[in-house]
């Protein structure tokens, strides 16, 4: 072993050259770590810094616009009090406290689809966790590029295997989530997972290192060199051992869903028994991060023995330790006499645990390697990183694409070419039938799942006596980000928020995961600054605060950048599930009331894309108020039980929905549509939604309806064994589900 | 109820039990002590991770060496999943699981036809009876040698069947079967997670738990 560069080491050798370029470091942020410390960084402390410093973990480029969030958020009772904005806990009654959250792993999946997808499972679980929460569910938002793409053909079947391997191996049910298609994901597909988690309110734990004198654990899995980003330059540049093996290992983590598994169960003995001051989970810079972050938040000061580390490389010297990304760890701050307890809870459950340090009041975080200092540095400059306000500036090519209207597009001329339409777009990969995907996840687990895919929004019981339970969603729409990032936003922010609603909840909050292509080009940072805008104007006019979310820059092939892809989740409560409504059509008859204004609408839309291969013009026009007494409808005939089914309209519009509907519920309609066929069959105009009026309420929900001011046609009623559009065009329910099924068997085997 | 490290539907299987009215206990993999319970339940999941071989290493542990020996001598015994994998690889219940036919993990709601209506576990069924009851399984192929296959079919321990199509590749579409005293179940599908139209496809696995509890009663 090459002996460490210690800090008495850097004072004495202050102008030996460190591989700070190498590491993600600019010049200038290395010269406010030089003049933080007053002195050269050691090997360690800069192998902290650059992970730190990194934009993964900084948010360095997004902290100044993610602000609105909280100085635009909407007063709301449901916020927990105490919490901040990054880490909501929402009430949601009876004592229950929910957290949720969405973190992409796309890079990593590209790579090693199946562990990349597997690992992007176990740390938004691990956030969960470290919040007090018992995860109770999970969704995957996925996009991928070009369906019949050799590559997709590679990357889509490992993603989709990784989550279901981690996911089911973990006894989380897989309620939901979303899978589309484009050109522009192909070199950087995006896996979004969101974990949600449910507490009493008195179970909540917190990410601080309070207490001197506190031990400092670490338990869970070994540290190995697995997912060492820049550890192989520092090897390589300055540290020695670049030779042998050690210094070629994967940047991917390995995933081990039972460990995970075991720490989950281990963890809530922990918390139930009293024996934790604070807690965070060993993500993105591993031991770096949680040291570090515990240390800022917390008393301030921490002495930490990273010889104390458990290894599985006995090679591992300072830095890689501090900046392996090994999964499965947490690290915990425990009261002295209640180490012993915490230590024979984690053999119970056969988690390794060890005792790495304690927390301090010196205002310093010192780490020590077999007795020597290898760190010391103020935890919080650290923590708190850099901060940017990137150039941005609306790219040179938005006025020709808002120029590019679909009204141009050649339109289908009679019912036959309407048929043709909507069959193509129901056989198209983005909106067929997703149970080669969804059969390979485990819904059923826990015993609590109302509603999962393919329904709006997946729908869990939190208690069997009440019937209360939650509702999510996750929705975006990079398409209508391209074309307006600002309205795109809040398109995808108004779908998730009505997907919330259609099953009979009321949207409570709001997460979100921003995925973008590189901030330092000014095109993508105003495509970002506009999404961020949107969103938290729109998450103000809805009444819904952002409780957290995620960044995840530098998603580009090259120099070309994804469509600005804001994947934003909603939470809603369900006062009773078993009044929750879905989307299936039948048994019993049932009038078809078509609510919300239908506009002609198709640039970005689902019709323009599958039939033309078009993106151009004005996206649909949001409109939030709508969306609000929308919701405030639903949740009212929810309660009335006068609706057998309810459907929200987006995706190739009213034509794809009533499709749907027929599908799930194996029953037939006959509509009879109302205004210009086109229109009315594939606009995608937001604020809307099919229902199902059960016979004898129709004059009950026309009441509901006026007192929520929602306007609604009856377009037919539900039965039969066909979709019929009166003198338009029909077609079977076999045909319609051999059309909707075949596609992605026939894509991925 | 016994609870191995991994084991994942040990809540549902025990809401199962509470719904069909009998009350469920709590059994640790790690304790020589079966609490005196009138029957067992080996739950779904994944136990010990599925390392080595689904059910291989639950095998060995503490618990099971005062199980085995006791479904022996009569006790009741379900295995879900992971726990019929459990049963085979403790050579409680003849044949193995191996990998689905299709490589990946499978679920869906199912049709099952009731076979045998005499076991402990499936009393309250009448043969022939078909019932809808998910499968969630990427190991769940049932496979035996022909004499093996000939030998339940001929005694009748083939104890349910898949009824609309072969989801997993299973030998002679088999989805659960019982030891020649019939005492001893195990199913690939979860009758756990059919237990109410609202979390489940129907109610139809209820009559497993039923089955047992009348059969402990009488």
């Amino acid at each position: 072993m090459s002996s460490p560069d210690t800090v008495a080491r850097a004072a004495d050798t202050p102008d030996q050259p460190q591989p700070f370029a190498e590491l993600g470091l600019t010049e200038a942020e290395y010269g406010t770590i030089t003049r933080t410390l007053g002195r050269r960084p050691t090997g360690a402390e800069l192998a902290l810094y650059s992970v730190m410093w990194s934009e993964h973990c900084s948010y360095k480029s997004s902290k100044v616009h993610l602000k609105q969030f909280a100085d635009k958020a909407p007063r709301s009772s449901a916020l927990l009090a105490g919490i901040g904005h990054n880490a909501g806990v929402v009430d949601v009654g009876q004592g229950y406290a929910v957290t949720f959250k969405i973190e992409s792993h796309n890079h990593p999946s590209y790579v090693e689809p199946h562990q990349g997808a597997a690992t992007g499972v176990g740390g938004i679980v691990r956030d969960i966790l470290a919040m007090g929460a018992r995860p109770v569910a999970v969704m995957d938002a996925l996009r991928f590029g070009p369906a019949s793409a050799p590559d997709t053909g590679r990357v889509l079947p490992g993603v989709v295997s990784g989550i279901s391997f981690y996911g089911n191996c973990l006894g989380l049910p897989n309620i939901g989530g979303e899978l589309d298609f484009d050109p522009c994901y192909a070199g950087n597909p995006l896996v979004n997972a969101l974990c949600v988690g449910v507490m009493r309110h008195d179970e909540l734990q917190v990410a601080a290192g309070r207490g001197p004198g506190n031990k400092v654990i670490l338990f869970g899995s070994t540290t190995g060199p697995d997912g060492v980003g820049g550890a192989s330059v520092l090897a390589s540049a300055a540290f020695g051992a670049a030779d042998g093996e050690s210094a070629k290992r994967p940047s991917v983590q390995v995933g081990d869903p039972f460990t995970e598994k075991l720490l989950v169960e281990c963890c809530l003995e922990l918390y139930s028994g009293g024996l934790v001051v604070g807690i965070q989970d060993l993500g993105a810079a591993g031991v770096a991060c949680a040291t570090t972050e515990l240390a800022a938040a917390g008393t301030g000061g921490m002495l930490v023995r990273l010889d104390a580390v458990p290894l599985r490389d006995a090679s591992l010297g300072p830095p890689e330790i501090l900046m392996s990304e090994s999964q499965e760890r947490m690290m915990a701050v425990v009261e002295p006499d209640r180490a012993d307890e915490f230590l024979s809870v984690c053999a119970k459950w056969d988690v390794r645990a060890a005792v790495i340090g304690e927390v301090t009041d010196s205002g310093r975080l010192v780490m020590t390697w077999h007795g020597e200092t290898v760190v010391d540095i103020p935890p919080s400059s650290a923590a708190d990183g850099p901060v940017y306000r990137r150039p941005a500036e609306r790219g040179a090519d938005q006025d020709a694409l808002a120029a590019d209207d679909p009204d141009a597009l050649p339109r289908p001329a009679d019912g036959a070419a309407m048929r043709a339409d909507l069959l193509a777009l129901l056989g198209s990969a983005g909106l067929a039938d997703k149970s080669w995907v969804t059969d390979q996840y485990d819904r059923y687990v826990r015993g609590d799942t109302v509603l999962a895919m393919p329904e709006d929004g997946g729908l869990i019981r939190l208690d069997d006596a009440t019937g209360l339970g939650i509702a999510l969603a996750t929705d975006g729409n990079g398409r209508y980000c391209r074309l307006d990032p600002y309205l795109g936003t809040q398109l995808a922010l108004s779908e998730a928020y009505r997907n919330v609603a259609v099953t009979g909840a009321r949207p409570l909050a709001v997460t979100n995961c921003l995925n973008f292509g590189s901030p330092e080009d000014p095109a993508v940072m105003w495509q970002f600054a506009e999404a961020v805008r949107g969103l938290a104007d729109g998450c103000a006019a809805l009444g819904v605060p952002v409780t957290g979310g995620n960044v995840s820059f530098y998603n580009q092939t090259g120099t070309t950048p994804i469509h600005p892809t804001p994947v934003i989740g909603v939470l809603g409560v369900h006062d009773d599930v078993r009044r929750r409504l879905a989307i299936g059509f039948g048994p019993e008859p049932a009038g078809i009331v078509l609510l919300g204004r239908t506009r002609a609408e198709f640039g970005g839309s689902a019709w323009a894309h599958v039939l033309h291969d078009h993106l151009g013009g004005r996206p649909p026009e949001p409109d939030l108020d709508a969306e609000r007494r929308l919701a405030g409808l639903l949740a009212a005939a929810a309660e009335a039980g006068v609706l057998s089914a309810a459907h929200d309209l987006s995706d190739g519009g009213l034509a794809v929905a009533l499709a749907e509907s027929c599908l799930r519920g194996e029953t037939g309609c006959v509509v009879t549509i109302p205004g210009d066929p086109f229109t009315s069959l594939f606009s995608e105009s937001a604020g809307r939604a099919i229902v199902a009026v059960r016979p004898e309420a129709e004059t009950a929900f026309d009441q509901l309806r006026s007192a929520h001011d929602v306007p609604g046609v009856t377009i037919g009623t539900v039965g039969g064994d066909s979709l019929v559009f009166a003198g338009l065009f029909t077609i079977g329910l076999d045909e319609l589900a051999a059309v909707h099924a075949r596609t992605l068997p026939a894509l991925f085997g | 109820m016994v609870t191995f490290p991994g084991s994942l539907d040990d809540r549902d299987a025990a809401r199962a039990v509470r719904l069909a009215g009998a009350e469920p206990v709590s059994l640790w993999h790690g304790d020589r002590d079966l609490s005196g319970v009138d029957a067992a339940i080996l739950p779904g999941g994944f136990s010990y991770g599925d390392y080595l071989r689904c059910g291989a290493i639950a095998k060995f542990s503490p618990v099971m060496s005062e199980l085995v020996p006791a479904a022996r001598a009569g006790l009741p015994v379900l295995g879900i999943c992971n726990g019929f994998q459990i049963l085979c690889e403790a050579h409680l219940l003849p044949g193995a699981l191996t990998r689905n036919a299709g490589l990946k993990f499978v679920t869906r709601d199912l049709r099952l036809r009731v076979e045998n209506a005499q076991s402990a576990w499936t009393r309250a069924y009448r043969a022939g009876q078909q019932i809808v009851v998910p499968l969630k399984s990427g190991e769940g192929a049932y496979a035996a040698d022909p004499g093996t296959l000939a030998d339940l079919e001929g005694s009748g321990q083939v104890v349910i069947r898949y009824a609309s199509g072969n989801p997993n590749g299973s030998a002679a579409g088999i989805a659960g079967v019982c030891n020649a005293a019939g005492n001893v179940v195990g199913l690939m599908p979860h009758p756990e997670h059919a237990v109410d139209g609202l979390t489940g496809p129907s109610a139809d696995g209820l009559g497993f738990f039923a089955s047992v509890l009348a059969g402990v009663l009488a």
